[in-house]
Parts: C-alpha cells; sequence; structure tokens
C-alpha cells in the first residue's frame, strides 16, 4: 500500500529524512517510531503529498508521490500533529467543510456516521472550541476519515489524552485496522505501538530497523526466563550453567536469570535441572523486553 | 469553482464571528455613508446657500462645476471630499478580513488539514480572496448607493445626484473599487505569509491605503481634484499593480512553503 524507495527529504543544508526504504502492507498497522527531529512528521507529509521529496520515489495507495498527488490525497487521511480545527466553527460544520473538499458525494450523511461513530453526535452544534482535547482528537480522527481513505497516516494520535480517551482512540484505531484499513501510525507512546502495531520502523533520519516487534526483540535481545525460588545455593546456579542450551545466568535475590535459545523447548529440562539439584521453584516466567528498551537500544 | 466557493463560504462563517472584523465590515461603510450626508444636511437649504457660486471654489475644482449652479457646485465641493471615502473600503476591509483569516490559520495550525485534501493551491487561494474581496466590494456598492439615495432625498433630485451618479464616479465604484480590492488582498497574504499575528498583519497590510489617503488629503487641501482622467488613469495603475501582486502572492502561497516556512 505505501512504498519508499531511497526517499529523501532536505531542507536547505538540514537533512531531514535520508534514503528512507520501506514497504507498508495492505490491511496493516504500521508503527513508525523515532525521536524529536528524526523526520516523521516529513515523511509523513512525504507520503501524503504535503511536500515533495528532494530525492527517491515512493507510492502510496498505487499512486506515485510528486507526480499523482491529489490522487493520493483523495486516497489518505491524515491526521496531524495538532488537530488543526476551526474553533469558531461548529464539529458538524468543520467535518462537512472537510467533506466538501473531498468531494464526499452525501455530506450530510457522512459527517453523521462519523459524528455518531466518535460520540460527538450530541456536541455537533457546538463550536469546537468548548471541546476537551479528547474529543478535539476524536473530532480530527472523524476529518481524517470522512472520505473513507485506504490510507489513513495519525500522526500522535493519543498525545496528551488521558488515560480512557487514549484508550478509546486505540479501540478505534484496532477496528480500523478490522475494516482493512492500511494505518500508517507515529507515536512516542512505545507501549501503544507495541500493542497496536503488526511491524514497526525505528528512524533517526536514516532507517536503523524495520520488523514485528517479536522479531525486533529476538533481533537485539536473547529470550530470558526467570526462576523463582524460595532459595538460592550456588549449586542451582552451578546445574543450569551446564545446560548446553543456557546462554548466560545469573542470580538476583531469589530469581535465576536465564538466558534460552528456545524456552518452549528448554524450559522443561531446565527445571528437571533445577528439581534435580534440590531447588524449591515457586513458579517461572519469560522476561520481556518493553519496546522501549529495543527502541532505546536502536535509537543510541 | 465550487471548491472556492465552499471555502469563501467557510471563511465567511468563521470570520464574521470575529466581532472585530464584523466591526470594520459593518462600521466602516456605516461612517463612510453616515459623514457626507450629514454634512450634507447641515450645509443649510437652498436659500442658505444661495450666494454661492463657482468662483467661491478652488480654480481647479471650478472646472468640474460647468454647468451647475453656485449652490450645487458648493454641495458638490464638499462632497467630492468624501467620496474618495468609498474607495477606502475596498481597501481597507479585505486587508483586515485577508489578516484574520490566513494568519488565523497559520496560528490555529488549520491549513495542513486543507492542504491534505485534493483542492488546488489556487482555489484555495482564491477561494479566500474571493471570501475578503467580496465583502468589500458588496458593503462599498451598498454604502455607495445608501449614499446616492441620501443625496437624491436631501436635494430632491438635484444636479448633485447627477454628478454624485456620473460616469467618472460609477466607474470609480464599480470597477476602480474591485480593482483596489484585489490589491489589498494580493497585500495582505503576502504579509499574512510573513507575520503570525493576526493584528500585526492587519496594522502592515492596512499601509495599502496610505497611497489613497494621500490623494484624500491632497483633495481636501485644494492640490488636486479628481477627474476622468485621473480615475482612468488609476484603474490602469492598479490593474497593472494587480497582476504583479497576484503573481508574487501566489508564488508565495505555495504548499510548502506555507508548512515549512510560515512559523
Amino acid at each position: 500500500m505505501i512504498v519508499a524507495k531511497g526517499l529523501t527529504k532536505r531542507f536547505g543544508d538540514v537533512l531531514a529524512v535520508d534514503g528512507l526504504d520501506m514497504e507498508v502492507k495492505s490491511g496493516e498497522i504500521f508503527g513508525f517510531l523515532g525521536p524529536n527531529g528524526a523526520g516523521k512528521t516529513t515523511t509523513i507529509r512525504m507520503l501524503s503529498a504535503l511536500i515533495s521529496p528532494t530525492s527517491g520515489k515512493a507510492k502510496v495507495a498505487g499512486y506515485e508521490v510528486g507526480r499523482e498527488d491529489n490522487e493520493i490525497r483523495r486516497n489518505a487521511g491524515i491526521l496531524t500533529e495538532s488537530p488543526g480545527l476551526y474553533d469558531r466553527l461548529s464539529a458538524e460544520r468543520n467535518l462537512s467543510f472537510f467533506a466538501e473538499l473531498h468531494d464526499v458525494e452525501d455530506v450530510a450523511g457522512q459527517v453523521e456516521r462519523y459524528l455518531r461513530l466518535l460520540g460527538l453526535w450530541d456536541r455537533r452544534a457546538d463550536v469546537a472550541a468548548t471541546f476537551s482535547k479528547g474529543m478535539r482528537q476524536k473530532l480530527a480522527i472523524a476529518r481524517a476519515m470522512l472520505h473513507e481513505p485506504k490510507v489513513l497516516f495519525l500522526d500522535e494520535p493519543t498525545a496528551g489524552l488521558d488515560p480512557e480517551m487514549a484508550r478509546l482512540v486505540r479501540e478505534f484505531i484496532g477496528e480500523l485496522k478490522d475494516k482493512g484499513r492500511t494505518i500508517f501510525l507515529c507515536t512516542h507512546n512505545l507501549d501503544e505501538a507495541d500493542r497496536l502495531c503488526d511491524r514497526i520502523a525505528v528512524v533517526n533520519t536514516r532507517l536503523l530497523a524495520l520488523d514485528t516487534p517479536e522479531a525486533l526483540r529476538a533481533k537485539l535481545y536473547d529470550r530470558v526466563v526467570v526462576v523463582h525460588l524460595s532459595a538460592v545455593a550456588p549449586a542451582y546456579e552451578k546445574a543450569v550453567s551446564k545446560q548446553p542450551f543456557v546462554r548466560s545466568v545469573e542470580t538476583k535475590d531469589n530469581k535465576l536469570v536465564v538466558g534460552l535459545d528456545n524456552p518452549e523447548k528448554n524450559n522443561p529440562e531446565l527445571i528437571r535441572a533445577l528439581v534435580d539439584a534440590g531447588a524449591d521453584i515457586q513458579f517461572v516466567g519469560e522476561l520481556r523486553r518493553s519496546l522501549e528498551e529495543i527502541y532505546l537500544r536502536l535509537v543510541k | 469553482m465550487r471548491k472556492i466557493w465552499v471555502i469563501a463560504r467557510k471563511e465567511w462563517a468563521e470570520v464574521f464571528k470575529n466581532r472585530f472584523v464584523l466591526f470594520t465590515v459593518v462600521f466602516m461603510p456605516l461612517m463612510m455613508t453616515a459623514l457626507p450626508l450629514i454634512i450634507l444636511y447641515t450645509m443649510g437649504t437652498p436659500e442658505e446657500m444661495a450666494g454661492f457660486s463657482a468662483a467661491d471654489m478652488p480654480a481647479s475644482f471650478a472646472d468640474l462645476c460647468e454647468g451647475m449652479s453656485g449652490e450645487t457646485c458648493g454641495q458638490y465641493f464638499i462632497v467630492s471630499q468624501f467620496m474618495l471615502l468609498f474607495m477606502l473600503m475596498p481597501l481597507a476591509i479585505p486587508a483586515t478580513f485577508a489578516s484574520y483569516s490566513i494568519v488565523g490559520e497559520k496560528t490555529t495550525r488549520t491549513l495542513e488539514p486543507v492542504l491534505a485534501t485534493p483542492v488546488t493551491t489556487l482555489e484555495l487561494l482564491a477561494g479566500k480572496a474571493v471570501a475578503a474581496a467580496l465583502p468589500a466590494i458588496g458593503a462599498t456598492w451598498l454604502s455607495f448607493s445608501i449614499f446616492s439615495l441620501g443625496v437624491a432625498i436631501l436635494t430632491e433630485g438635484s444636479e448633485l445626484l447627477r454628478q454624485v451618479t456620473s460616469p467618472l464616479w460609477l466607474f470609480a465604484i464599480v470597477v476602480v473599487g474591485p480593482l483596489l480590492a484585489v490589491a489589498a488582498v494580493s497585500i495582505a497574504i503576502m504579509v499574512s505569509s510573513r507575520a503570525n499575528d493576526p493584528r500585526v498583519a492587519e496594522q502592515i497590510s492596512m499601509l495599502v491605503i496610505l497611497p489613497l489617503l494621500a490623494l484624500f488629503f491632497a483633495q481636501i487641501s485644494g492640490l488636486i481634484f479628481i477627474n476622468e482622467a485621473m480615475i482612468l488613469w488609476m484603474a490602469i495603475g492598479v490593474t497593472v499593480l494587480d497582476i504583479g501582486l497576484l503573481a508574487f502572492a501566489t508564488q508565495l502561497f505555495q504548499r510548502e512553503a506555507i508548512l515549512t516556512r510560515w512559523k
């Protein structure tokens, strides 16, 4: 649905995006992560035909950036970093204006549909200035959806929202994916990216990594199992380290932290070895590296 | 064309909710219409003006009074001082309107979502220009019509009405007025691309009225009097100016420049 090859953007002497190569599949939620100034917003602006690349090529929904910009605008929706609503206009008027610009056939019907879907129908006549931050964000999402785009670019959709509202927005993004939309999600909320995204790209001007969250974990870290014991003894660590599949072992308080190749396969043998050594096992769990750890390791 | 209208309607819906803009669009024409009519009303009855003659007027104006009675010439002299104010409206109103409409979009960051729609830069620019210029032109024409009606009532359909609605002034109001509005909009767009505060943009854009004010004061002080040739030259000059200004404003109003350089 989105293909970028060597996509580069330069503002004078500043290189904002450097030779980005990536492919976003149809119907996936694609996370785009990176620190401030990494070129995320610039990439979104290039892909949504708002600005042109300095070099490289990109296609969105089958249309080429820079050559078929109006077709891209017809097929893509964008939630900008700031909701950018007309404060003096009502929610309904805000949406109808954009529906008309997008040549939506049934303007009133489509506006009503999205206002209802996002729980704003009862406030449709109120001016946007009276809306809470969460309501403004929902209205901006509705605006991006009015013309039923194939691709949706979301730039920090839950930034500044309270946990309840952020959850509602995340649920809505999940529903959009279920309906087959391709979502390009730019976020600083790594937990959100971990939960929502099928694949993740980490960028810092250039592409640092691109894969599923699980594959990124596997690439960067060993899988680690934590065995909670009622008491630790040097014999237990020795018994564990003798096993050929163990990559590392460390004792922390009453826990053994063990690096393994394949926990699903190795755990029974590991536990047997510990029991044979006389260990009293309370429970066993996997230490799952957070996306934050992966991200920080990549970015640094 | 449809999208130009969509943008213009949105602009009106939004900007007219700004009391300051509304005040400018309503109060200025009201004041500029009422002022000459009040002066005309207080000038006195035809009997009181009976002693007036063209010889009492400045020499350069006396030529314009050819065929008029002294009384009418006196009235026309006073009223013509204010006729230029009707050309001030198409300059001042769009400057206020466009400043709030464009800089307002910058400050509220509403331009990016608009630029992400399949609207062309020309449609967007035209929509904003139409939204700023039409109320000004409408207000000017309406004020001038009310003024002419007032002259007709106050002077009981005299020679003065024929002078006020002469081809010279009709051309000035109907043709030069809209041309001035286009110039004002273009300048406001250019200023807005650099300013971050609507009030600053408006103040700078308002400088566009200075040449006309200079003309106004030159006429009041008797240095010049507006005649056919002057209006014609003004029309030609403003047309040329409009072409240049529009080209420059369109150049400034580019999608990428708006998003990356309009800070």
